[in-house]
């Protein structure tokens, strides 16, 4: 099994630490893991995004040009990464500030309330994990106990209570990722 | 494998290699994409742990010169940097070379010329293998392309530098630096005490004892003669290095038709655009040199008499396809392909060259 993920949005959405506790859940499960992140003029202020890999095999590429599954947080990163995903790849993204939906015919197509949830939940920050946990739902590349063991492991240990709050928001990510399209 | 596992940045990486392998000191300038080196040791704070030194120099000469004295008091220092540091350290690693101190160097090369951009790049090959600084000399150049390999490359680059008193550059790039990937990291070691330096390196400058001449490190001397003679022994340790200090690797070199050359970031995409070749039928192999120089001259040429043809993927407008084409025989068709100014090339565009360019014709 390869997985090669795409995670793009604006610089302070948790796109970066996303990716960090997918690559840690990964080495949970004893896998090979690769963090590639969009670094320089682009994280000042603007998209960032970074490409990560879980794979059983050895990594060739850390960068890539397309890949198996987008998750998608804001519009120019939709504008950017729509044609990346590869033909039956995946889509997922918050129609949070969506002005053009995707419009691809032939990858599967997801949404996450995440934002809207999030704001609910009265913990906007915790939104990315929402967006995550539609995402392990619709893709259970790695099980939720090790994304928990992989939280531990990249937190430093003065955040360890925010680790309920995470879990609740994977949670609930499972429980609202709707299909928009299934190819 | 029994060590401790861990996710890392290729910067932090080497920055805790460093630290594990009882290095001495550190001296730097902070520079896009190397700066986590620094921030990692400042965070990490070895001063307190192991005694090692870790200074914010006020420039890149001044770090370099930090290194010859520290060198010269047989301590294991080093240095991180990026393309335009680099350019200014030169002078100074001509010094360390012509006073034969050893010391890592690591360069994460970034788009060039100039200031260029903060973005990968490997346009500094003939920098570091060719020369850089003036004078007749060698740098052992090492080019990591993993992550593990940033950690690995630590404990034998400075075991390289003190075996043959040499410079050891650490060329790697923006990307490598960047990514996180799994590091297993080894054991603490222990630092050298001074009366253990004085004697491992008795050419050390640690003050005169009774029973020996003045210890003088220098790359000066006005006498030609004696400076000539002092040039033959550097040729003539940098023919040992040559024979014994050879890295490469191969990967599905035995049946292949066409191989890939390349090291580092473009050794990684390489490998992708192997898998994709392999998948339509065209069956590619990476020669990837490990040991920039000394360069794997007679394992490619032996290579070169096995295959159709050799593709050199670098960053940059062509650099060590100048060794690949001296190393490879004549009629074997070497092409290069390359990008520049920070951008990456990708695994189908590789592919496609390959395709077009040794495949249909």
């Amino acid at each position: 099994m390869t997985e090669e993920i795409i995670i793009a949005g604006f610089g302070g959405q948790g796109v970066l630490s996303m990716g960090k506790i997918l690559a840690y859940s990964g080495i949970m499960q004893d896998q090979e893991v690769s963090w590639m992140p969009s670094y320089g003029p682009e994280m000042r202020g603007g998209t960032a995004n970074v490409t990560v890999i879980i794979s059983d095999e050895r990594i060739s590429s850390p960068i890539l040009t397309h890949f198996d599954t987008a998750i998608i947080l804001n519009q120019q990163s939709m504008d950017k990464f729509e044609e990346s995903v590869k033909p039956g790849g995946l889509l997922i993204y918050d129609p949070n500030g969506i002005s053009n939906p995707p419009s691809r015919k032939d990858i599967n197509i997801y949404k996450v309330e995440a934002s809207k949830e999030a704001a609910a939940m009265g913990f906007r920050k915790i939104f990315n994990m929402i967006v995550l946990g539609g995402y392990l739902k619709v893709k259970p590349i790695v099980i939720l106990e090790n994304v928990i063991k992989g939280l531990k492991k990249s937190l430093p240990e003065r955040y360890h209570h925010l680790i309920p709050d995470n879990e609740r928001a994977i949670t609930k990510g499972m429980e609202i990722v709707e299909a928009v399209q299934t190819a | 494998m029994g060590k401790e596992l861990r996710l890392m940045k290729g910067n932090e990486a080497f920055a805790e290699a460093v630290i594990r392998d009882g290095a001495d000191g550190y001296f730097g300038y902070p520079i896009t994409p190397q700066s986590e080196v620094m921030e990692y040791l400042m965070v990490e704070k070895p001063y307190e742990k192991t005694g090692m030194v870790v200074l914010q120099a006020e420039s890149e000469v001044a770090a370099i010169n930090m290194l010859y004295g520290g060198a010269g008091c047989g301590k294991k220092v080093l240095t991180s940097s990026s393309s335009p540091g680099m350019s200014l350290m030169h002078e100074g690693i001509s010094y360390l070379a012509g006073s034969e101190l050893p010391c890592i160097i690591m360069d994460a090369m970034r788009g060039g010329p100039g200031l260029g951009t903060i973005q990968p790049g490997q346009a500094d090959y003939f920098q570091v293998t060719k020369g850089g600084g003036h004078g007749d000399y060698r740098l052992i150049v090492l080019a990591p392309a993993s992550v593990q390999e940033m950690y690995d490359f630590v404990e034998i680059s400075f075991d390289l530098a003190f075996k043959y008193r040499n410079p050891v550059i650490v060329l790697t790039d923006g990307a490598i630096g960047q990514m996180m990937e799994k590091v297993y990291i080894g054991e603490q070691k222990v630092r050298l005490t001074e009366e253990e330096i004085k004697e491992k390196y008795p050419w050390a400058t640690l003050g005169k004892t009774p029973d020996r001449e003045r210890n003088i490190i220098t790359s000066l001397d006005l006498d030609p003669y004696r400076h000539e003679r002092h040039n033959i022994k550097l040729q003539k340790k940098y023919k040992e290095i040559e024979k014994n200090e050879v890295r490469y690797e191969e990967l599905n070199c035995d049946d292949a038709d066409y191989i890939i050359v390349a090291y580092g970031t473009s050794a990684r995409i390489s490998q992708k655009a192997m898998d994709i070749a392999r998948e339509k039928g065209i069956k590619v192999g990476i020669f990837r040199p490990i040991s920039l120089w000394p360069f794997p001259k007679k394992a490619l040429r032996q290579l070169s008499e096995r295959v159709k043809g050799i593709l050199a993927v670098e960053m940059s407008a062509g650099q060590m396809v100048e060794d690949i084409r001296m190393h490879s025989v004549e009629t074997t068709p070497v092409e290069h392909y390359g990008r520049m100014g920070g951008v990456i090339p990708t695994p189908n565009e590789i592919v496609d060259i390959i395709e077009n360019t040794f495949v249909k014709s």
